[in-house]
């Protein structure tokens, strides 16, 4: 889960990391009487949750309170990559001598968790690390002593401070690291991490991506999580709260699958064949007829598809479970769309009984099956 | 005698009378597997499927030689589960549960290496040797005994492709599930190493998908070290939207990390067989083996 930068910046704080002084605004007025307080130039930062926000312009600059006021209503109306602004952290503007990078994620490869540095902050890092590979530092952290003052110090140097930047900047880290263990961060940066020009320095932006699966040690966000849905649609927020693993996606073939790897190679097939699938959705080892109609559901009530595509493999999942959720669907809703089922696996022959003799035909390859999906499509579903 | 597990491993079923647990309990049972005891906090003394049940795993291991852990235990508290695996002398760990923390699996792995012990999983469907022995919950009947190694990120694709293979009369000799979150135990690189060094496999399949980059070092593996026997991979999302997770917690493309495309270009500059389709693995592997 993504937290705001205004939410991240509170944890940094109270880790005692220098973040420039601000607060949140939720209108035009509340900016301007913030940028009163704080005295001008101000920087007016849109609190949404994609990333790129400078280069889309949610970052503003104002030079007095009224045009912080002006600058936010701009805001407030405006949409940045497609997510509209409700808040804006209103903040001091940093008189910026250089802008350095600090992050820690997960490095799979080597099942630990990696630090990551650079003299080159202000830009997305895998640009960095593509472009200029030589000003990326990384230090990979051995889970049994964990990331101690002395990588913080030997990265301080490395990034070329020496005296009181670097057990300053050393600081820094530590604090991060400290924050990544707590919060079970997948991802956490610090970008930029600017040197103002009296030296000092000052965490300008945050970001803090918290682990989904540790969620249940974070309750405050746990909760959120389910009031917000911040970035999801609201079929992918109905299928979140019934465990189904769904994402929206742009065509008009509704394909659904058991096992995340099956149905993103039935994606893929159907994309070979040349159509587009309107979503990806895994109802999971062992789906219930339940379960199953719900997905149907959800899937046929989606106005951009017209034809529905179900690729069942039964393992842990029986194909007889599978067939009865089709026919419930059918029951409930009808089948207002073409179907296309291949069904194969535990329990096929009874899976196969029960839909042959409701009048639903079966396949057994998942290849016929995603040309006839895609035929079906092309000759007006 | 497959890798990393045989006919002759002996396994604990942790969290074995929770639903999951004492269903696959009975499965492996069935196919042969020499399951001698389930541990399940506070349920020590009690039975299933005639399996006597421990308290601890200490215990269990006491009382019967086991040298091997499958684990059902629900995420918070699977990896003291895995722990206690290892401390009791656990020397291969098959971990079902997923969604496991990252901070969590990262510390079951760095103790796991520095006791020698292999992890498969988490969110793994376990490993079979076809016809010895199965720790997991794969459907048994699509394996055949046979010379292909199977290693894979997915259940179900293995399953196709399992059985994809079986009906051309291309038997496995090992099929492993790496496991479909962020951080898992095994390797493409370490499966390969086994497959290489084993004399019943002539000819492996890698089923991989988008995330992180086990297939990419599969590929750099193979082309440096010689591997020698044919190797057919297979990637899953080369459709796949940037950014998001498609179903296993470690299916994402993010940022420019972890795409199909430089998977697949990977294995190709390696010489690897690319099959474009799940049904083409086993009709490359097929050719190649009659070669």
């Amino acid at each position: 889960m993504k937290l705001y930068e205004y939410e991240a910046k509170e944890i940094f704080s109270k880790y005692g990391m220098p973040t420039p002084k601000g607060e949140l605004a939720t209108s035009p007025k509340q900016a301007r009487d913030i940028a009163n307080k704080l005295g001008v130039p101000v920087a007016i930062k849109a609190q949404v949750l994609v990333s790129g926000r400078g280069r889309a312009g949610g970052i503003l600059f104002a030079n007095s309170p009224p045009e912080t006021e002006i600058l936010t209503r701009k805001l407030f109306g405006a949409e940045i990559k497609a997510t509209r602004v409700q808040r804006v952290l209103v903040e001091e503007k940093l008189a910026v001598r250089k802008e350095l990078y600090f992050g820690i994620t997960t490095d799979r490869s080597s099942q630990r968790y990696v630090a990551i540095a650079s003299s080159e902050g202000g830009m997305d890092i895998e640009e960095v690390a593509a472009s200029m590979p030589e000003k990326i530092v990384k230090v990979l952290i051995n889970p049994f002593y964990g990331f101690r003052s002395y990588h913080a110090r030997q990265i301080a140097r490395k990034l070329g401070y020496a005296g009181s930047q670097l057990s300053d900047l050393a600081g820094i880290f530590i604090q991060l690291y400290r924050v990544a263990m707590d919060y079970d961060a997948e991802l956490i940066e610090i970008n930029p991490l600017v040197e103002t020009t009296n030296g000092k320095f000052a965490v300008a932006d945050a970001r803090l991506l918290i682990d989904d699966n540790a969620l249940y040690r974070h309750s405050e966000y746990k909760e959120r999580l389910f009031q917000e849905r911040t970035e999801l649609s609201p079929k992918e927020s109905q299928a979140q709260k019934s465990g189904l693993a769904y994402v929206m996606l742009d065509g008009n073939i509704g394909v659904i699958g058991n096992g995340a790897g099956l149905v993103m190679a039935t994606l893929d097939m159907v994309h070979l064949y040349e159509g587009r699938p309107a979503n990806f959705l895994d109802v999971g080892g062992g789906a219930s007829a339940d379960k199953m109609a719900f997905a149907l559901d959800l899937v046929l009530s989606d106005p951009r598809v017209r034809v529905v595509f179900v690729n069942i493999l039964g393992g842990i999942t029986r194909c007889d479970e599978i067939a009865r959720g089709i026919l419930e669907a059918k029951k409930r809703i009808g089948f207002v769309k073409s179907m296309v089922i291949r069904l194969v696996g535990t329990n096929e022959e009874e899976g196969r009984r029960v839909l042959t003799e409701a009048g639903v035909h079966v396949l057994d390859s998942m290849e016929e099956a995603a040309m006839r999906a895609v035929e079906l499509v092309k000759s007006g579903g | 005698m497959g890798v990393f597990v045989g006919g002759d491993t002996k396994a604990v079923v942790q969290g074995i009378t929770g639903a999951q647990g004492s269903f696959h309990t009975k499965l492996m049972l069935d196919y042969g597997t020499k399951i001698v005891a389930g541990v399940t906090p506070g349920k020590g003394g009690t039975q299933v499927y005639g399996i006597p049940v421990y308290d601890t795993v200490e215990e269990a291991v006491m009382e019967h030689e086991a040298n091997a852990s499958v684990i059902f235990v629900p995420a918070p508290f699977a990896a003291d589960a895995a722990f206690e695996a290892i401390e009791a002398g656990m020397k291969t760990l098959v971990v079902i549960t997923e969604r496991i923390p990252i901070r969590d699996a990262v510390e079951v792995m760095a103790y796991a290496k520095r006791e020698g012990v292999v992890v498969i999983g988490p969110n793994t469907p376990g490993i079979i040797v076809p016809g010895e022995c199965k720790l997991g919950i794969m459907p048994s009947h699509v394996f055949r005994s046979g010379v292909v190694g199977v290693a894979s990120r997915s259940g179900t694709l293995t399953y196709e492709i399992a059985s994809g293979l079986s009906v051309l009369g291309l038997g496995q000799s090992t099929c492993v599930g790496l496991g479909g979150d962020p951080i898992v135990g095994l390797s493409f690189v370490d499966v390969l190493e086994r497959f290489g060094e084993d004399e019943q496999t002539r000819a492996v399949a890698l089923i991989g998908e988008i995330g992180g980059n086990l297939e990419e070092l599969a590929a750099e593996f193979v082309a440096s070290e010689g591997f020698d026997k044919p190797v057919v991979a297979y990637v899953a999302g080369r459709t796949a939207p940037a950014g998001r997770r498609m179903g296993h917690a470690g299916a994402i493309v993010m940022g420019r990390a972890g795409t199909a495309q430089s998977k697949i270009e990977a294995f190709l500059r390696a010489g690897v067989g690319v099959a474009e389709k799940p049904s083409d693995v086993a009709r490359i592997l097929a050719g190649e083996l009659r070669r």
